[in-house]
Order: C-alpha cells, then structure tokens, then sequence
C-alpha cells in the first residue's frame, strides 16, 4: 500500500523525519519497500519566462532565448531547438549543474553554433515526468519565474510504500499506520469526524439482506443535489501520487477513503436503479458487466448487490456498469458494508477478479467503523459536489465483536525475553486503543478495539486426525487464552522493537538423548550422499540441480507419464510433469551444454524421483550420473568416446561407498527402454534381489530425438532400494606370514557366459585360499585383436526346443516361449547347466508343435567360444603351498569353472 | 708361480678386460670359478699330485683364486656402473609434459553451490545441537497450510502460488471446504516441522533443508528453489534465544563475528511474534557486514499456539521457535551470484566457475 508524508501528517501530529518515519515502520511490522521521492530529483528544475525569443544566426532549426528564472538567473541566454519557444512563455528552466533524469545527462553551460547557452528549456518528458511532446512544457501564464518546480507542481510529496501482513487490516488504512507510529512514541494521532452532515429527507433507498452469512451490516445513505465533475486538484495529486487515476469527484472519494480509512465505500446512480429497494443476495446465475467492463457470472455462493431489475454490484468486490455514476449524476447512493472476509476470498477466487476494496475486505475492516466512515463520506461528498444528505438506512445489525484478553506481565519475560516495567506494557497497549479493564502488579485485562480482528480471536484448529479425542481436547483448551495473552505480548515487542530483546546463544545440549540417535542414524544416510558427492565430483563429475518437473513428453520417454505426477497449474508446458528420474534432467543438461558447444562434459545429481507408487510415501531419492563426449586427446592415447565401462566404474565406486558389499552383486542386462539394450544392465544384490541400479549407454533413439549428436553414459542408483549397510565392528586382523601365490588359467568359455559368472565360479571354487581373482584377457582364439564377445556375432536363433548331440529330445523346465534376449541368455544358460559339457548349441529349430511340453533342440556342432583369462591370487594363513596342495587347488578351479559355465580349461 | 698359471692368469684377465656387457662377464666367471670351471678343475687336479708339489701348487692355486675372484668383482662393479650411465643416457623423458586427462577431460568435477550452502548450515546447526530431518515433496494440503494455520481462505495462501497435483482439482462446489488429502508440490519446508512434531516428543532442535516450489519465474523467482526450516520446542526457549540462535547462525555462516543482525516484526501464520531477519550490507558493493544498507535474510517467530495443538502437544508444557531461509539467497549473497534462475540451467561453465572443490572442507 502506498501513501503520502502529507497524507500521514493529517492523521499524525508529528515532527518525525522521514527517516525516523521508515525506520519505526520496519521495525513495527509495516515493511517499508519503496520510498519515492520524486521532488528530490526535480528540485533544481526552475520555473521561468521566455523574455524574448530570436532565431539563431547559424542555424535554421534553432531559437536564442533570453530567460528570466529567478534571482541569479535573472538573463539568461538559452539556445533552444523546440518549436513552441516564443517570447512571453512560462517554461521549466534547467540551470548548469541539473541533472536530467529524461536524458540522463546533467547541463552544462556551453557554445551552441556560436552562441552561448546558459541552460536548457525542457519538456515534461524529460523531467521523468510525461509522455512524449512536441516542444518544451508550457507553465500557466501567471506562473511565477523563479520558484522550483516540484514545489510549483506539487511534486515535493514523498511517496511512501508498505507491505502490510495478512494480519493488519486495519493497517490498509493512512490513519491506521498512523496510529501504530503514534503507539511507537513519533507523534499523536490527530482527531477526526469533527462534522456532521443533517439530513434533510428520507432516503429513496432501503436495504435489505437475504445473504446474511456473507453480510451481517449494511448502511446507505442518499445524497441528491451533486455536481459529479472533476475532484479538486489536492484530491486528484493524492490520489495520482498513490498510483489511483482520478475518474470523477464522486468515485475520487470513495477510493480516498479506501485509503485514508481502509473503508471500502460504493456509490450508486440512485436514478439508474430500478425500483427502492437494493437487496444483499445470492447470485443465480445472472451476469453482470463490472466496472472493469468484464462480464462476470454470479453463482449461488457469490453475494451480490440487487435491485428490481437484478445483480448490479458484486458486493464488496465491484460494482456494475449500468448503476455507476457519471458526469450527469445527481443523485447518488453511499453503499458502507460489512462483508465476510471468507466469502469475499471465494468470490474472488472464483470470478478471478480483484480490487482495493475486496483486498481490505478479505483482510478484514473494522466492524465499527461503517457509521462514522459514512458519515466523513457524506461530508466529503457534500463539501466537494454540493448537494443535502438524505437519513442513514440500514439492515442487519453491528456484529458483536467485542473481545478481551488478559496478560500477565512475567509471560514477556518468559515468553518474549523482554523485561519491562509493567506501566510501559500498559502504556504501549493503551495507546494502540487497547481499554485497560483490570491492572494489578502481576497481569492486566484489556478490551480489544473494534478495528484489530487479529487479536483474541476464536482459534481454528485442525488437528491431527491421528490425535486421540482426549488428547485433542486437552492440547486445544489452553489455545483461546494464550493465544490472546501472545497477540498481547506481540503488539508489546512490536512496538517496542524487537531489537530491544536481548541476544543469548542457545543453551548447549548437555547429552544426546535416545530419540536424537534415532536422527544421528539418519544424519548418517545424508552423510553418505554427501561423502558419495564428493567421491563423484573427484572422479571428474560436476555436480548439477535440476527442476523435479519436466515436460511430459520428454517423461514418457523414460516411461513417467502417470497423470497423479502431472502439475495441474504448471508453470509452462515444458515443466508439468513430475520426473521419473533425475536422469531426464541430466540428458537435457547435456543437450543445452552441447548446444553451447560443451558436449564432453560428466554431471551428475543426487536428487528426488518421482514415480506414481510412491505418491503415498514421497519421492525416492536418486543418485545420477552421465558422462557425454569423448575423452581428450593425448600423445599416445586416441580420443575414445565415453563407454559403457566408465560408468559401470563410477556405478561401482558409488555402491562401495554407500557400503555395499561389490562381491555379492549381479550384474544381468534388462535395463529399462531408455538403455541401449545389448549395452546396458542393472543390478542387484544376490540374484534375486531388487534391482537398485541400471546403467550402461543411452538408447540412440532417444539420444537422436534429442539431436544429442555425441554418445552419451549413464548411471542410476536408487538410493531407496539400497541395502542399508550396517556397521559392523571389524573382527580382528589376522596377517599371514606366508607369501600369497598368484597362477594364470585361460578357460574356453562360451560366447554367451558373463565374466561375472567365470570370476565368481573361480572364487567359489575356495573362499578360505583364494583371496582374489582378476580378469585380464578376453579375446577371440581366431581373432586376438578382438575382446569384444559380441562383436561381429550376434546370437540369432530362435529358442523353442532342443535335443542333446544323440538326437534325443530334453525337457527344460519352466521356459517360456519369450523372444526377449535377456530370456535367450538365461534359457542358453539353462541348457549348459542341463547338461554341461555334452551339449554344444550350434542353432536352435523350431518348437514341436505336437509336443505339450517345450523342448530345446540342440545339434551337436561347435559352438562360439572364447578365451578368458583370470589371475588368481591364493593366499595360505597355516602353511606354505606346496606343489601337490597347488595342483590340488587348481585342479579344484577348473573343476568349478566347468560345473557352473561349461567352460574348460584351455588346453 | 708355475708358467701354466701364468699363462691362464693372463688368458682371463685379459678375457675379463674384453667383456662390456655383464652377462659376457658372468660367461667367463662360470668358465673359469664355476663348478666345472677352468681353475676349478685345477683345483681338482691337485689330489693325482705329490704332497711336495700338492702343497706348493695349492698354495698358489688359491692365490691366483683369491686375486682372480677379487678382478671378477672389480670388473663387476665397472661394468654395472657403466650399464647404469648407460641407461640413464639412454633414458628420457619431457618433463613438460602435461600429465594425461582423466575420462571426462576434467581432473575433478564440482560440487553445486546450493549443496555446499546445505552442508555449511547443517555444520554450523550440527554444532549448536541440531539434527536433520526431510520431508516429502509432494505434500498434502494439510501438511503444507493447515496444520501451519493457514485455512484454505486466508490470504497468506494467495502468496504462496501453490502447484497443484491431485488427480482431482477441486471443483466449484468443493471450493468452501477443500478436502485435506490434496496433493501439491510444498511450497515451504516448514510441513517437516508438523511431521517432526507429530513423529517425535520435545525437546527438539532440527533442521530440514529441501525443494520447495512456487509458480513464479523471473530473475529474482525460480518455480523451483531451496530452504531450510528450523525448529526449537524446549523448555525456557524465549524470543531471546531465537535472536541468539539465528544471530549465531548468520555470524557463523558469512563468516563474520561483528555482522550486524536486524529483527523486525512481521507476521507468518504459524509464528507468533514472526519476525524477519535483516544483515547489514552495502546495496552499492554488495560486501556483507559493511555498509549502511538492510538485506532481508530470513523470517522466524515463536512457534503458534495453534501448530503445537494441531500436532498434539500441550501448549502450557512446551515453547520454542521456527525459522526458515532462502538458501539460493544465502548462496548468492555469499558467491555474489546475481540471477537465481542460474542455479538451475546446468551450465557446465556456471557449474564450474560457481561449484565448489570437493576437498575443501566444511568449517
């Protein structure tokens, strides 16, 4: 809300500066955002005459005038270049030194084509002031040379704006904050209504009410007789200076006491209704064109102002077209109501329209007021358009709003931490229109004034549903008196100055009590996101926070398109749904990033997910990360593009971290759609546990919708489906004293078998000696230079029935007839495991169609192997190895290997 | 000296000056001391010999195996060293040599400044006896404004342009009496304070840092920004100490144990006395702590009557504080990063220019 210093002062005797005025109102609670003073800026600008004006002698376009602004710049010489410069012209005169806020340049005295200028002449436009003209301002002809501008224009008035806080209603007024400085010690608060208007017939309106709940109080008054014209000038500057556009003297004055009393008042045409009666009732469905020339449709719930012939003002909101006044209204009606503060808000929600007065009513006005506000409307109304008030008619009544509370002085001590002599308590409340009732050394009770709705009021709990009955009563009981004993205790702190609380540092924890350790626990879950931020960002990956929503097309990409996670009132298109991983964000990153020319970049985001079966619980949390491009050139080292096996090793790194043990995961393909199929996989713990990271490169359709022209790694974790690792205390350390022995096995495996199934059956062949066991070659035995298992060969049979190398047919059980490869794989496995050496698949023919069971037809011709090579580290605790327990181990080995891959050694 | 020893003295020593190369040297050593060496056999040949003779070609037989052994060795040392002069002229390399780049060409990635302010606040709150808690960030109405005294009416909701996700909007007849199983994005963290009321017993110090949302955008607003709640319920917990907590907080977080601290009254639904938190600045340089101008940092208040009934506890019994901060604002103020919108483009160079070294440690 905005208002003047001039404004204030007519409520606020005071000498306060405008400093001291800003300071008290912020520290008070009315913030004060903006202070405008645009005088300040003008203050140089004089008024002056053009004495006489001759054509410049070196140029066409150009005027030399002689200037008379004032004492010392009695004859000035100012070239002007403006068309309307004559002789006898009261203009604006900028001396040297002025600084033009229009132009952004300050005056100099100068030589202009051989002439010189002691000034300029300047336009409205370039004080700041006005629209664009033609020529310099032209002053009134009586106008005196001399006198600063912003005083000639009254422009010395300094604006000053204030947030006021749901709370202050009775704040939306001038008088209002005047009255809370006045309670802060800077001034009094001046009387008002010292006039009274007699009326001199009866008013051709009446009320009635048939909407009570959202209209308890109405009073109206007619005034016959008025000229609607033009508002004097100090009511116009007033209300021009706030932000208001002056309309005509009858409407100036019920926006001016929307203002100076936070009293909405409305006016009818009196000759415009129909019929003699206006009624406060529901809407019913008519439409109404409003002030704003909006049509608006007015339902049961909305109350409206009617007349015989319908709705012709949405009551408390504003008012309709048809009964407005205008410049040839005589005779008008003052509308002064009480309108609920909840219906107002639903109406206003509703309809989508808003204005000062429905602001105030919504906040909540001073139930008292409406008579005296009438009656100082009446005044006004008669003073400024002449004419004679007709009697008050009114409906429903005054509501009772008379409330009290009590304090007790030691609960601002307690409580606030102030301590203060109870006579200043008093003192402060006093003055704020508090009516002190009883007052003894220990507590006083007061009566709350009509216009501070805030205080004492009746509580509105919603308390848990989970509280039982017994509890929920006794914890709400004591709300009605300490809530009014707090709104006391705030208007005391508030006034005076929280700033006087003293200042003590929170007393330290004497021990961790036993619900604290319960967060410690948690605290150790962050803790890890942070260590594994830290672990992230050494492996080269920069840390990026994205929007939790993104567009739903971009979202059913990565299969999040429920409708529960989608924003009903989304900011813009692209940010309405609620992403199903943070990796949809990441991928944008990288697209903007690569767009600007940055595409080899790593990001990673520990964030929220949103998927539609955890609605009821909350977002899972998520840890992501991508590495796009290639890696840089080095003398001796290609650039390769990002690969599967980077992200694989910040996967791995993450999990280790987060204390999951690496040895009991399984790695299998199966990532969801968003992966590229053959280079993806997910894990989980053990094998039939819950997958809790994916990873792998993205599919190249999605990266091509995309226009990401560079490859792209990713890797998920989904921290909810994480093991929690305990902490286990670490059994002692037992070191060998004998030297571990490390041996080299190449095995002839199947193209189809992981690795991680060789390294495991390698290491399960004994957990007590092998301590270790390493990969360290894949190839081809036709091809060496090839590593790549699937390179070039693709498994393509269909797998429907087999049959072993004599032709006879095998049962396998539980195989579904799937083409989905990771099913192949396992069926693959699944045949090896039936019969593990005998069997060598070479193609797979078509199912039986006789049979009811599946069968696997397998022929027996040589199939696709490959060479993997482990180092195995043996680690003896008793004893030396000697070479039979060697041969013995190793022996072991191959054995396992050949039992779980069909692998053999090789020979 | 016998001749024939002579003569084989010299034939080695002059086979051993010969030799550049170590594993030539060791050739000549085992033909000549080996087991079945040249002197050792002559060695061997004494037993078929006189004891007159054994003996006094013994002696000079193990002479002339002292003197060769010694000029074996010798010679070894020569050579090794000159093997190593050799190799070491062999070998080199350009010092100036960048080292090779990680995966990413990056040698460390960054940490994003809203974390590093998260972390900053959880330490210095750590420190004064604080825990963390989190909360969702799909709420339901009664945890985002009810239970905080905030009626679906009041005008305080009006500024907080909630992002509705029910899959039902409330329709026109339902608008008097919303139902409380509404499903919005928070608009604020302080609904972790119900959820902590409601799921533990006072005494309490917590914080909750998080997402919260807001349908504002432009350079000072993001629909998307972060916050950090806080809550006291103790015993004897007065205005005062909130004023101590916070001005501890605010000193400690920017770094400067003089920063001037303004509290001026305000109003949020669930406080009362709310309060709202200024630091001295200068609007012209942006220095923190210096200057004549306020900067609104936080609001705070006594926690409301109201939110310890609506949460079940007894009013009479317990008293504390809230607060809750901006912290893209905290991060700005400190990094003097000017467009919040920023915080969220991912720009790989903002990332880099703004994030902060893993390594570097929290306070």
């Amino acid at each position: 809300m905005k208002f003047t210093f001039s404004w204030l002062r007519e409520h606020l005797e005071t000498h306060a500066t405008l400093d001291d005025i800003c300071t008290t109102l912020n520290r008070i609670g009315i913030e004060v955002e903006k202070v405008e003073n645009k005088g300040a800026a003008l203050e140089p600008f004089l008024t002056a005459r053009i004495l006489k004006a001759d054509p410049h002698p070196n140029a066409d376009r150009l005027q030399v005038c002689l200037v008379d602004a004032g004492p010392g710049f009695s004859s000035v010489q100012v070239v002007c270049g403006a068309p309307n410069a004559r002789e006898g012209l009261a203009v604006i005169f900028a001396p040297p030194g002025t600084y033009v806020p229009g132009l952004n340049i300050t005056i100099k005295k100068g030589v202009i084509r051989g002439e010189h200028s002691g000034g300029m002449l300047c336009s409205l436009q370039e004080l700041g002031l006005g629209e664009e003209s033609q020529g310099i301002a032209e002053l009134p002809e009586d106008t005196f040379p001399g006198q600063s501008y912003a005083d000639f224009a009254g422009l010395d008035d300094v604006v000053i704006e204030v947030a006021i806080t749901p709370n202050r209603g009775d704040a939306l007024g001038v008088r209002g904050i005047a009255r809370d400085l006045a309670a802060a010690g800077l001034g009094t608060l001046r009387p008002w209504l010292q006039k009274t208007v007699e009326d001199k017939f009866a008013s051709p309106l009446t009320w009635a009410i048939t909407y009570h709940e959202a209209c308890p109080w109405v009073l109206g008054r007619a005034v016959r007789g008025v000229r609607n014209g033009a508002s004097p000038e100090w009511l116009r500057r007033r209300l021009e200076s706030i932000g208001l556009r002056p309309v005509s003297a009858l409407v100036d004055i019920t926006n001016y006491f929307c203002f100076d009393l936070g009293r909405p008042l409305h006016v009818f045409d009196i000759k415009k209704i129909t019929g003699s009666c206006l009624t406060i009732d529901r809407g019913h469905g008519q439409t109404l064109r409003a002030l704003d020339g909006k049509d608006y449709v007015l339902s049961e719930k909305d109350c409206i102002i009617a007349d015989e012939a319908g709705a012709q003002s949405i009551a408390g909101i504003m008012g309709g077209e048809a009964t407005s006044v205008d410049e040839n209204t005589t005779e008008v009606f003052i509308e002064c109501a009480l309108f609920d503060p909840v219906h107002i808000a639903m109406t206003k929600r509703r309809l989508g329209i808003s204005s000062d007065s429905s602001y105030r009513f919504e906040r909540g006005v001073d139930p008292a007021l409406p008579m005296s506000a009438l009656e100082a409307a009446t005044c006004m109304i008669v003073d400024l358009c002449g004419g004679e008030a007709s009697a008050v008619v009114a409906a429903g009544q005054q509501p009772y709003w008379q409330r009290e509370a009590s304090l007790r002085f030691n609960q601002i001590k307690h409580f606030g931490g102030l301590d203060l002599p109870s006579y200043e308590s008093v003192a402060v409340l006093e003055k704020l229109g508090f009516e002190v009732m009883t007052y003894d050394e220990s507590a006083l009770r007061v009566r709350v004034p009509s216009w501070r709705n805030d205080i004492a009021q009746t509580p509105i709990l919603s308390q848990a549903e989970g509280l039982s009955t017994e509890k929920a009563a006794r914890v709400a009981e004591p709300v009605a008196s300490m809530e009014a004993e707090r709104d006391l205790i705030e208007e005391i702190l508030r006034i005076k100055g929280i700033d006087s609380v003293p200042v003590v540092s929170l007393p330290p924890l004497p021990f961790l009590s036993s619900q604290e350790s319960e967060s410690v626990k948690r605290n150790s879950h962050q803790a890890k996101l942070f260590s594994i931020r830290r672990l992230l960002s050494a492996r080269g990956l920069t840390e990026a926070v994205s929007f939790s929503f993104v567009a739903s097309e971009r979202a059913a990409r990565f299969e999040g398109t429920s409708e529960n996670l989608r924003l009903l009132n989304p900011i813009a298109s692209d940010l309405n749904q609620m992403r199903p991983t943070p990796l949809v964000s990441l991928i944008e990153a990288v697209r903007h990033n690569s767009a600007r020319g940055w595409s080899d970049i790593g990001l990673f985001e520990i964030g929220p997910a949103f998927t539609s079966d955890v609605i009821q619980q909350g977002q899972q949390t998520m840890i992501v990360g991508v590495r796009s491009g290639y890696t840089p050139r080095y003398p001796g080292v290609p650039s390769r593009a990002v690969s599967f096996d980077s992200v694989k090793a910040d996967l791995l790194e993450v999990l280790q971290q987060w204390g999951v043990s690496l040895e009991s995961l399984t790695t299998s393909t199966g990532a969801p759609s968003w992966y590229h199929p053959g280079r993806s996989g997910v894990l989980r713990q053990g094998k039939k546990g819950n997958i809790f990271a994916r990873f792998g490169e993205l599919h190249p359709a999605l990266l091509q919708s995309d226009s990401i022209e560079v490859p792209v790694v990713a890797f998920e974790v989904l921290c909810d489906v994480l093991p929690l690792s305990k902490h286990k205390k670490k059994q002692a350390l037992k070191l060998s004293p004998f030297q571990p022995v490390k041996r080299d096995f190449t095995f002839v495996v199947a193209q189809d078998i992981p690795a991680e199934n060789l390294i495991r059956a390698v290491r399960e062949a004994d957990r007590q000696l092998i301590s270790h066991v390493r990969l360290f070659g894949v190839y081809d035995p036709n091809n060496p230079n090839v590593s790549n298992k699937w390179e070039g060969r693709v498994l393509k049979t269909k797998v429907l029935s087999a049959c072993d190398n004599n032709g006879d047919i095998l049962p396998v059980q539980n195989v579904q007839n799937n083409q989905d490869n990771g099913d192949k794989q396992r069926l693959l496995s699944s045949i090896l495991r039936y019969n593990k050496k005998n069997l060598k698949i070479e193609s797979i023919h078509e199912r039986d169609e006789q049979a009811d069971k599946q069968y696997l037809k397998v022929s027996s011709r040589e199939r696709y192997c490959f060479f993997m090579s482990v180092e195995v580290t043996l680690q003896p605790m008793e004893r030396s190895l000697t070479e039979s327990d060697l041969e013995a181990i190793s022996h072991q080995i191959v054995k396992a290997v050949e039992k779980t891959t069909g692998g053999t050694l090789r020979s | 000296m016998n001749n024939d020893l002579e003569i084989f003295r010299d034939e080695v020593l002059l086979a051993l000056a010969e030799v550049t190369d170590i594993r030539a040297w060791d050739a000549i050593r085992v033909n000549t001391l080996g087991k079945s060496g040249k002197l050792t056999a002559l060695l061997r040949s004494l037993g078929g010999m006189s004891p007159e003779i054994r003996k006094e070609r013994g002696q000079a037989l193990n002479r002339l195996r002292d003197e060769l052994a010694h000029c074996f060795e010798e010679r070894k040392r020569v050579l090794e060293k000159a093997a190593i002069e050799a190799r070491l002229q062999a070998e080199r390399v350009d010092v100036s040599l960048p080292p090779p780049p990680c995966l990413g060409g990056e040698r460390q990635g960054f940490l994003h400044p809203i974390s590093r302010t998260i972390e900053e606040i959880r330490s210095i709150f750590g420190t004064m006896g604080f825990s963390v808690e989190e909360g969702p960030d799909i709420e339901t109405d009664w945890y985002n404004f009810s239970a905080l005294n905030t009626p679906d009416h009041h005008p305080a909701r009006t500024d907080h342009d909630t992002f509705y996700l029910s899959p039902r909007q409330p329709t026109e007849s339902e608008q008097q009496e919303i139902p409380q199983k509404i499903h919005l994005l928070r608009t604020q963290t302080s609904g972790v304070q119900i959820r902590t009321l409601l799921a533990k017993k006072p005494p309490l110090r917590i914080i909750a840092p998080g997402r919260v949302y807001r349908a504002d955008h432009d350079a000072t607003h993001s629909p998307m920004f972060h916050q950090c709640e806080g809550l006291v319920i103790e015993q004897g917990i007065t205005l005062s100490h909130l004023k101590g907590c916070l001005t501890d907080f605010l000193r400690a977080f920017f770094d400067r144990p003089r920063l001037p601290v303004r509290f001026r009254a305000s109003y949020f639904p669930f406080t009362e006395p709310s309060l709202e938190v200024d630091i001295g600045w200068s609007r012209q340089t942006g220095e923190i702590g210096n200057g004549a101008d306020w900067l609104e940092v936080l609001g705070a208040g006594m926690v409301h009557v109201r939110v310890l009934a609506n949460c079940g506890i007894d009013p009479r019994e317990w008293q504390g504080f809230a607060f809750g901060m901006g912290l893209e604002r905290l991060t700005m103020l400190k990094n003097g990063i000017s467009d919040v919108r920023s915080f969220f483009e991912n720009d790989i160079r903002w990332l880099r220019y703004y994030g902060t070294n893993p390594f570097e440690a929290v306070l």
